[in-house]
């Protein structure tokens, strides 16, 4: 009875985000939609006019849309990666983030990939990639992980979602049919629910290698050329590390604002954050220790045509965006995160933003002081992104958030179905696992125990 | 033995000698290149923003450490390696070897991700960041053999192939095989100070066989294993 209460209290809280919207929402929707229509007339006035009006240039070919692919393609890693282990963990903190982190995925994947449309001279012939596409090249890795990636997070996405719809076909008036086609004709019979669970872990475990192959093949576009300081055995691991570390930080960023938009904090609870900054500040130690080993090796070496990559970027023209990711990515999330008392909500928050921003500086001075420091030594660039550039990284941020706040009016950002599933299982579930792992066979103790 | 018409004898493998000390950097094989090859005018604003297009190139920089510099001009067109990083990364397909060790760029096919010129470690490739355009003068005495690039696409060297064509063409009419000195890409047949030398490499007696093994010889990168087919040779030896 007292289930009963409290699942009909989740259900009610839960899809309140969907049968109201205040006024905040119309006005952020309207907001984000000028952003979005500034970026998508900087979008047509460079594909009128050509990359010329980029800041682009010989020897820096690229720029801030390279930056921007594998900043976004790195964010993607939050949800996924992240859902998916936790839910191979059994981690049962898991279930309220899960939904909100996958979304993250989904839509940010697209602007990856709308990132590297933007970088083409010649957009048109995108799909010369798959009639002419050559493997050799390490885009073609790219077109193809981040295709699978992309379609095995949507669909890892969907599938726990297919319940949660069910119950808003059920449950509320409004776009009826919508959800009815969206539920796929679900009844949550037994059979039904086997069904679902055992493809939900499937999924889980192969999106695993498909999310670590995606973040290690970006990096091989630069690994792959002999370019100064891009050449280097470190990249793959480097850059999922890098990835799954802003993705942490974009998921608490998304988390903290739905909680409080929606007042959430109920279910997106304290413990949450705490366990995601610890997570968050497990990736900044060993995000530190891949730069420091990337740095060390190329300094102790001290080939001088690396060199000159590095001291542009410690000392030279980039030692802003340098210096400034460090600050980002390592003081800041030292000051705030590596101690409870400095842990709070609004720490947190701010810690993430700034790694973040650090993480888009990591990946802007891992693409152009390289370009702009080529092996021969008469070539010097330097580079400016325009404001076309910068339109369009606003637009895609403006874009992103769009689709993310258009989710939450859609669908429950918080998984309905699992929530109840907590109430019902988990506490038993995860009583009986600790019983195993003590001495002494469970069953008898538990006979002996006679409760 | 006697070659096939309009071919040599074996398979060619074109490649070019320059020699530093006779080069007297007066720029002619830029120029040539640039009428050759309808590459689009330069002007302050391209200049300024970092965006001419040179296939051919004289590069200047400073050699030695202070107070004993000199300084140098190296004529840079593409090294037409054997091994060429920007092809190995196009995706599509659009830059090729050709049999005849031709590094060449197929603009219908470039969809301009301009990660050949990211790639090769000499920056040789060029983009079109705009349409390109000259003076409408000049658009009359565009080189009808050579197709004019557009907008977003990567251009390159081709050693004239277009004049390897011609001449195989010639040859094969004429019914001979393809002799050396039929065909000389525009930078060598316009340098003055007979400076720059074309040739078959894959043939041991021509001249730019013989001066490529010369002990002036050196390629840029040569390290980096990709096997160029432009030879320098060193100045004041």
């Amino acid at each position: 009875m007292d289930l009963e209460a409290a699942y009909r209290r989740d259900e009610e809280i839960l899809l309140r985000p969907i049968l109201e919207s205040n006024r905040n929402v119309y006005v952020a929707v309207t907001v984000l939609g000028v952003l979005v229509a500034w970026g998508i007339y900087a979008y047509l006035y460079q594909f009128h006019y050509g990359l010329g009006v980029t800041g682009l240039n010989r020897p820096v070919y690229w720029g801030f849309y390279i930056t921007n692919f594998v900043f976004f393609i790195g964010i993607s890693h939050a949800g996924t990666l992240i859902s998916a282990i936790l839910r191979i963990a059994r981690a049962e903190w898991r279930r309220a983030i899960t939904r909100s982190a996958e979304v993250i995925t989904v839509m940010v994947i697209f602007f990856g990939a709308a990132s590297i449309l933007m970088d083409l001279g010649r957009p048109d012939r995108l799909l010369f990639v798959i009639t002419h596409g050559r493997f050799q090249s390490p885009i073609l890795w790219d077109v193809t992980s981040i295709t699978i990636y992309l379609t095995s997070s949507s669909l890892y996405l969907y599938l726990p979602l297919i319940p949660d719809i069910a119950i808003m076909r059920d449950t509320i008036p409004k776009r009826r049919w919508f959800y009815a086609i969206l539920a796929l004709g679900w009844r949550g019979t037994p059979k039904q629910w086997r069904r679902l669970e055992l493809a939900i872990q499937v999924m889980a475990i192969l999106v695993i290698p498909v999310a670590v192959s995606v973040h290690t093949v970006v990096s091989f576009v630069f690994a792959m050329t002999v370019q100064p300081m891009w050449h280097s055995a470190i990249f793959g691991p480097y850059f999922v590390v890098g990835a799954i570390y802003s993705g942490i930080a974009a998921l608490i960023v998304a988390m903290a604002i739905i909680r409080w938009v929606y007042r959430l904090q109920d279910y997106l609870k304290d413990v949450h954050f705490q366990n995601l900054g610890i997570l968050l500040f497990i990736m900044t130690l060993l995000w530190t220790y891949f730069t420091f080993s990337e740095y060390l090796t190329t300094f102790y070496a001290g080939e001088p045509v690396h060199m000159a990559v590095f001291w542009a970027k410690f000392s030279g023209e980039y030692r802003h965006e340098f210096w400034g990711m460090v600050v980002c990515c390592l003081v800041i999330p030292c000051i705030f995160l590596s101690n409870r008392r400095m842990r709070t909500m609004g720490g947190m928050v701010f810690t993430s933003l700034a790694i973040t921003v650090g993480m888009w500086l990591e990946r802007f001075i891992i693409v152009v002081p390289t370009l702009a420091n080529p092996r021969l030594p008469y070539e010097r660039g330097v580079y400016h992104p325009s404001w076309v550039e910068i339109s369009l990284l606003v637009g895609c941020f403006a874009f992103f958030i769009l689709l993310y706040v258009l989710f939450t009016k859609f669908f429950p950002i918080v998984s309905i179905w699992e929530t109840k599933a907590g109430r019902a299982h988990a506490v038993r579930e995860v009583s009986s696992r600790v019983e195993e792992y003590l001495p002494g066979d469970p069953a008898t103790m538990e006979a002996g125990g006679g409760s | 033995m006697s070659a096939p018409t309009g071919t040599t004898a074996h398979r060619a493998r074109w490649g070019m000698v320059i020699d530093l000390d006779r080069c007297t950097a007066c720029q002619a094989c830029v120029v040539a290149c640039q009428a050759e090859n309808n590459i689009p005018n330069s002007n302050p604003h391209t200049a300024q923003g970092g965006r001419n297009i040179h296939w051919m190139e004289m590069i200047p920089f400073v050699e030695g450490e202070y107070p004993h510099t000199e300084m140098r001009l190296l004529p840079r067109p593409c090294m037409h390696c054997d091994n060429p990083p920007c092809i190995k990364v196009c995706p599509v397909g659009a830059t090729q070897l050709s049999s005849e060790g031709i590094v060449g760029q197929i603009n219908a096919r470039c969809i301009g991700c301009r990660y050949c010129t990211t790639a090769c470690p000499y920056t040789v490739k060029s983009f079109n960041w705009f349409k390109p355009q000259w003076p409408e003068v000049m658009e009359r005495y565009l080189n009808p053999d050579v197709s004019v690039r557009f907008n977003g696409v990567v251009e390159k060297c081709t050693l004239c192939h277009h004049r390897l064509q011609k001449a195989r063409d010639l040859a094969a009419y004429e019914g001979r095989p393809l002799q050396p000195g039929d065909y000389t890409p525009a930078c060598v047949q316009t340098c003055p100070a007979e400076a720059m030398v074309f040739g078959d490499l894959a043939n041991p007696r021509s001249a730019v066989a013989v001066l490529s093994r010369s002990k002036r010889a050196f390629r840029l990168l040569d390290e980096l294993g990709t096997e160029p087919k432009v030879t320098y040779l060193r100045e004041g030896v």
